[in-house]
């Protein structure tokens, strides 16, 4: 363990940049997206430095913190504003600040008609650092404190332009089922603090081991339920759709590549309490195992280009969910895949954000189609990240996704294969509706008025892009070579070398079943889709009305949640108006009756006090007799 | 005669008074009611004075008829001041208090 | 000095017939007090009915007081209330309607009750008790008593009792003092004003309206030295309303006569 002085200001950057561009408000409007970029970079290369100082020191003295101040001090139980780097830490920090820059540099261009482009800069460096307190957070109180911020920059950047009432519900509806999820991360702390007298991940984890199982699995099902909040997994999953109405930045930025993906490591940060407790893990497998199919099935009938990779998002991020259920060797193969995804969606999404540039804000896909004359370097870095997420050798996703599904069927038994089998048949949909969004906007005829000019985006937006798409190209290789992630994250995630069960299947034929899906999947959405109807066809099958309508999960949280709520709030309303402000109405209005007689006494003549006064005389005086009898 | 009799009077006196100050309507009788009052209590005084066999009575009285003395002029400048911008002496019209 | 009391509760024939004689009176003055309608007359009840105190006061070997109460009572204080009756209006007279509902029955039940109920205190407390009298003190003298106990015991309470005097005489000053809320504009005032103002030109007031022999000549304003008209000899009234006549009217006129 050693300690740095630099990581507070990896927060402590963007936070102040973030506080300047909103108080200096339009002052700011000239260079405010300028000192937010740089701030960014800035960030990135603070984290690049620790990468290497990291990589320069082994073993245990890899992870290093960094005391702020403390927090509180209650007695025996202490949290301190504390920082801790290590190698689960790094990468999310790389990821975030990179990512996180190459998306500033893209929105540069994209909100540049924007007239409260500065603001928008503020809110992203808010996210940043909001995102970095998350995953640098030595604490479950402080990654708390990252959390909420995260939903808070979210919520903003949703609503971004909330002067549309679809776009503010859309953030409110985000912040709600959010809000669900919290409580979870909320209950998840007191119990530990109940349990253990302390919330520090060390702390935590050292009293992990003799722990009762049902408190750990209380624990389990809360990070769970937290996850499921902020990384829209089943059965919070409804707002990620919605909040594509944020600018497609946001999207790639938040909604794609890192808030998303926190659940993803809030479960891996808590790996020692899911591995003791196989009751947890099982409902992590489960709800990973649900989401993937259901963010798959949803993304096949979305016309809407964002909904369909916000669909795709929910289901990579269902996979990597499935694979912290997995045990030990899982948490690497979740995080890698992650990285990769952060790479290819947030590519796509900007891509996806280079189409709508260049349509006028369009992104019905049906209203798409031959894009790929007018916007050649959009449609090469998507198609990059296109063959990237179906996983097609030796693109990113390849690495990562295989090495789920490997794990998936390894978890033996019949658990494993259906936990196999769902991830499989995942990867052949995922396919298929991949393809699906790539034939309706690139290939085919043009199906758009003349109004629209198809244009290739500026050099601003396309290099980002770019990059990101070498990211997609490369980084699975990368990060999979020699199992460098897995034996990077190995002290974090299975300090103990637990030995891995018999193979189910060899790798090879994982991998081979794989490519066979995925090709299936791509060549049915080839034949489907040779011709595409402007307007969408009304005569589906129930399945396609199902996935259009988000599998119904709208309409359920509809009936049994909104719709009691509101008849139980009335219900409150009627109760409080009724009887406890009749109550008080009864006591008021008598008193009021009262007074109404009492006050025909004080009618401002001075020979009526003066009566009074006789007559008090007389009760005195009569008193006085009484009294003496 | 006993001299308790003094005792009534005051007392019969000290009623009359009271019932003027409430029922009259000019200031003035109503302030008049009152020196009645005040008197009457000073014949209490004095009848005290007698029956205990002591000046103490008769102080009071005196002191009495200091403050009654200061009352009745502060009293009559308010009735001068009040009549002066309300052209009216009646303690009827001046019910500002009512409002 | 009349000394009419007696050891016991009771007291000399004269005094009762003194009593008996007076306090009737004493008791029908002060009712007629409440029934009369002209504040001077209650006054004047009021006066007897202090006179009477007076001469009981003499009577139960209170001289002192009984002159006191002559001169302050009957001397000054009604002397002031009349004063200010006819600063008020000494003819003006009540009405007796009870304009308060239920005011006047309730009073007199309510004094009625205290009367009652005084008479029948003291009745109880004054039961075989016997008054001992103020004989012995009558040696040295009533006022020499008086004083002693004024300028030994009370002497505090004297000297209190002068400073609330004082106080109340300069009370009565201020609230008397009648002060107008805005100084009145004398014809000083505005001659001050008219020679401190910044302009001298109309201190000595404003020239007259011309005069022309053929016209009245209110409405026609003066004529300068220079021959032009002078619009502030005319008022200013004449001048908004557009009754100014133009003085040149005249002067052609003139000019004409002068050709023929």
């Amino acid at each position: 363990m050693t300690t740095s002085n630099l990581l507070v200001y990896l927060i402590a950057l963007p936070l102040i940049s973030s506080a300047l561009l909103l108080i200096l408000g339009r002052k700011a409007d000239k260079w405010g997206h300028l000192l937010a970029t740089l701030v960014s970079g800035s960030a990135f290369v603070i984290g690049v430095l620790e990468f290497f100082a990291m990589r320069s020191r082994s073993g245990d003295a890899r992870p290093a913190t960094q005391h702020i101040f403390t927090w509180m001090s209650v007695g025996s139980f202490q949290v301190d504003a504390s920082l801790l780097l290590d190698q689960l830490s790094i990468a999310f920090v790389l990821l975030i600040t990179g990512v996180g820059t190459l998306i500033h540099i893209y929105s540069i261009a994209y909100m540049s008609h924007d007239r409260d482009r500065r603001r928008f800069f503020a809110y992203l460096n808010l996210f940043i650092a909001a995102m970095l307190l998350l995953v640098l957070g030595d604490s479950y109180l402080n990654l708390y404190v990252g959390w909420e911020g995260v939903g808070l920059a979210s919520y903003l950047l949703i609503g971004f332009w909330n002067q549309k009432p679809a776009y503010a519900t859309a953030a409110k509806k985000a912040f709600v089922a959010n809000r669900v999820g919290d409580v979870g991360l909320s209950l998840a702390i007191m119990i530990a603090f109940a349990q253990f007298g302390t919330v520090s991940f060390a702390g935590v984890k050292e009293h992990a081991h003799h722990a009762s199982p049902a408190a750990l699995t209380a624990i389990g099902a809360m990070l769970l339920l937290a996850a499921a909040g902020k990384s829209a997994q089943f059965p919070l999953q409804s707002w990620l759709g919605d909040a594509m109405a944020g600018p497609t930045p946001v999207s790639a930025l938040i909604h794609a590549a890192t808030m998303v993906t926190a659940g993803v490591y809030l479960i891996t940060r808590s790996n020692f309490i899911f591995d003791a407790s196989a009751t947890a893990q099982l409902l992590v497998v489960i709800v990973g195992a649900i989401t993937l199919l259901f963010g798959a099935i949803v993304g096949t009938a979305k016309d809407d280009i964002k909904k369909a990779l916000a669909a795709s998002t929910m289901s990579q991020i269902g996979y990597m969910i499935l694979a912290t259920g997995l045990g030990p060797i899982g948490y690497a193969f979740a995080i890698m895949h992650l990285i990769t995804h952060g790479f290819f969606k947030a590519g796509m999404f900007l891509g996806a954000g280079s189409v709508m540039h260049g349509m006028d804000d369009e992104v019905n896909m049906r209203r798409f189609g031959g894009l790929a004359r007018f916007m050649p370097i959009t449609t090469v870095t998507f198609g990059l990240g296109y063959l990237a997420i179906i996983g097609v050798p030796p693109f990113a996703g390849f690495y990562s996704k295989d090495k789920i599904i490997e794990t998936a069927f390894n978890a033996g038994g019949l658990k494993g294969i259906l936990l196999g089998g769902a991830a499989l048949l995942g990867a052949a949909i995922t396919a298929f509706y991949m393809t699906r969004v790539v034939v309706l906007t690139f290939a085919g005829s043009k199906r758009w008025d003349d109004k629209a000019h198809p244009h290739e985006s500026p050099a601003l937006m396309w290099i980002p892009m770019a990059i990101l798409a070498v990211g997609s190209v490369t980084s699975g290789f990368l990060l999979a070579s020699g199992n460098a992630m897995v034996n990077w994250l190995q002290p974090i995630v299975d300090p103990h070398h637990h030995e891995h069960g018999e193979e189910f299947l060899k790798p090879i034929v994982v991998s081979t079943m794989a490519i066979v899906v995925v090709v299936l999947g791509v060549l049915a959405a080839i034949v489907k889709y040779r011709t595409v109807p402007v307007e969408a066809p009304t005569e589906v099958s129930v399945f396609t009305k199902a996935a259009r309508k988000d599998l119904y999960q709208d309409s359920f949280n509809e009936a049994v949640l909104m719709r009691p709520g509101q008849k139980l709030t009335s219900g409150l309303l009627f109760t409080d108006k009724s009887i406890v402000d009749g109550a008080v109405k009864a006591v008021g209005f008598s008193l009021q009756t009262i007074a109404g007689w009492i006050r025909n006494l004080q009618n401002g003549f001075i020979r009526t006090y003066a009566l009074v006064m006789l007559i008090g005389l007389l009760a005195l005086i009569a008193t006085v007799w009484v009294v003496t009898l | 005669m006993d001299i308790s009799n003094y005792l009534y009077l005051s007392a019969i006196l000290f009623t009359i008074g009271a019932v003027g100050v409430v029922v009259r309507r000019n200031a003035i009788v109503v302030f008049m009611c009152v020196e009645l009052m005040l008197n009457a209590t000073n014949l209490a005084f004095v009848t005290f004075s007698r029956i205990h066999g002591n000046l103490d009575g008769q102080v009071a009285s005196f002191f009495t008829m200091v403050v009654a003395a200061c009352e009745v002029v502060i009293g009559l400048a308010i009735i001068v001041t009040i009549y002066r911008s309300r052209r009216s002496a009646s303690i009827d019209d001046a019910s500002l208090l009512k409002r | 000095m009349i000394t009419l009391a007696l050891e016991s509760g009771a007291t000399a024939t004269p005094e009762a017939v003194l009593f008996w004689f007076l306090a009737p009176l004493a008791v029908l003055s002060a009712l007629g007090m409440l029934l009369v309608k002209k504040a001077v007359h209650s006054a004047l009840l009021l006066a007897w009915v202090m006179v009477t105190l007076a001469i009981f006061y003499i009577a139960q070997d209170a001289l002192f007081l009984g002159i006191v109460q002559v001169v302050v009572y009957t001397g000054a204080v009604m002397m002031l209330f009349l004063f200010i009756l006819m600063l008020v209006g000494v003819d003006s007279s009540d009405s007796l309607v009870e304009t308060i509902k239920g005011q006047r029955a309730t009073a007199i039940t309510a004094a009625v009750g205290v009367g009652g109920l005084l008479i029948s205190l003291i009745s109880r407390a004054v039961q075989a008790k016997p008054a001992v009298g103020l004989k012995d003190l009558e040696i040295v003298g009533n006022v020499q008593s008086i004083a002693t106990e004024l300028f030994t015991k009370y002497v505090w309470a004297f000297e209190v009792v002068s400073a609330l005097l004082i106080t109340a005489a300069l009370g009565a000053m201020v609230l008397a003092h009648s002060q107008k809320p805005i100084a009145r504009n004398l014809q000083r005032d505005k001659s001050i004003a008219r020679f401190r103002g910044a302009s001298l030109a109309t201190a000595a007031g404003l020239p007259s309206s011309g005069v022309y022999s053929r016209h009245n000549a209110v409405d026609v304003p003066a004529l300068l030295p220079d021959g032009t008209p002078a619009p502030s000899s005319i008022s200013a009234t004449l001048n908004a309303r557009g009754n100014m006549i133009d003085s040149k009217l005249f002067e052609l006129e003139l000019k004409e006569e002068e050709e023929n």
